[in-house]
């Protein structure tokens, strides 16, 4: 019941998103202050997402930026990657691989 | 973005171009759409609730960290919220595409706002900028909709059928997580970008002792601010020298 809920209020603020300033604007625009601030929402957000799964592993309550982190070590690899190569899928190839070649490499 | 060259004038023929502009994206969203399917049956959602994620939802950034919040059992509305602010981007895009659509009845116009993603609008953006007076770009639009909806849909279920067999402790989830990072740095093509996403980072780790996954918007929010900030500074530093090329 919790899942529905959930699945029909991302469906409905999604279709809030998109829907209503395709139907309405034409005769009014986005001020450009907000223009720009939402500019910065898919990074920002992105990266909050980010950040906390590379530096808490598996649940615990401290950050481990210990050998043992394999996380970490994956995910420094795919920023490298995504910088120098500019391409979303070898980021993603690369990363796994990184993830999985380290936990191999050291039995984690 | 390349755009089919010929002037075309029937329905059948912009529905078509706006399919054939759209099938380099939709490559680039197959991997996307199976890795979902895959991590969402993964983070607790059943089959029948990840295929009705894709069919309802059509957000793809948004599912996928949807599905990374329910694994981390955060809060129905934190998720919900969440899912808002990411989307939020779209409204840029409806922004742009509304003074091309604004003489479409209604029976156009829902469907249209609902399929409307990064990759259509990538594609759809471009055709309607050119003034070649067709009076159907809205199909072009549709066909890049429906190109993008039905192979969302197809991968998802591959994803999900994958997913079962795919063992938990593979570490799939974390195909999210490099994904994010891809879009994150790909997306940084200015120095007040930058200043967004070092903050949202370090607001994340201060923030993480929040409940119910607060710390993510806390850390969001302080992010963007820091983007505002920072490109009002870098303008006002340019400004004395002027004439530096604008980053749009």
């Amino acid at each position: 019941m919790n899942d529905v809920i959930l699945i029909a209020g991302m469906a409905l603020v999604t279709f809030s998103v998109r829907y209503p300033v395709l139907a309405l604007v034409g005769k009014m625009s986005l001020p450009t202050p907000l223009r720009r601030a939402l500019s910065f929402v898919p990074a920002a957000v992105l990266t909050a997402i980010v950040v906390p799964a590379l530096l808490y592993p598996a649940s615990s309550d401290h950050v481990d930026i210990s050998l043992g982190n394999s996380q970490l070590f994956a995910g420094i690899v795919a920023i490298v990657v995504a910088w120098r190569s500019r391409n979303l899928l070898l980021t993603i190839v690369l990363g796994m691989l990184a993830l999985w070649g380290y936990r191999w490499l050291f039995h984690l | 973005m390349q755009t089919t060259a010929a002037v075309t004038t029937t329905r059948a023929a912009e529905f078509r171009a706006g399919v054939k502009d759209t099938f380099p994206l939709v490559v680039g969203a197959i991997p996307f759409g199976i890795i979902f399917g895959a991590v969402a049956i993964n983070s607790g959602l059943s089959p029948v609730e990840a295929g009705a994620m894709s069919a309802f939802v059509f957000a793809g950034s948004a599912q996928f960290i949807a599905a990374n919040l329910i694994a981390h059992s955060v809060a129905v509305p934190i998720i919900i919220f969440t899912t808002f602010v990411v989307n939020l981007r779209h409204a840029l895009y409806s922004a742009a595409l509304a003074p091309y659509v604004k003489h479409l009845p209604q029976r156009w116009l829902v469907p249209l706002g609902f399929s409307l993603t990064d990759e259509t609008f990538a594609v759809v953006v471009t055709y309607f900028g050119k003034a070649d007076g067709s009076p159907y770009k809205h199909w072009y639009y549709l066909g890049s909709s429906v190109f993008m909806y039905v192979n969302w849909q197809v991968c998802t279920w591959i994803g999900i059928t994958a997913g079962k067999i795919i063992p938990a402790n593979l570490g799939l989830d974390f195909a999210a997580i490099v994904t994010f990072i891809g879009i994150v740095v790909l997306s940084i093509r200015e120095r007040a970008a930058i200043a967004a996403v070092l903050v949202a980072g370090l607001f994340a780790v201060l923030a993480k002792p929040l409940p119910n996954g607060l710390g993510l918007i806390v850390a969001a929010l302080c992010g963007v601010a820091a983007g505002v900030v920072a490109e009002a500074w870098l303008k006002e530093a340019r400004l004395p020298q002027g004439g530096e090329r604008s980053h749009e």
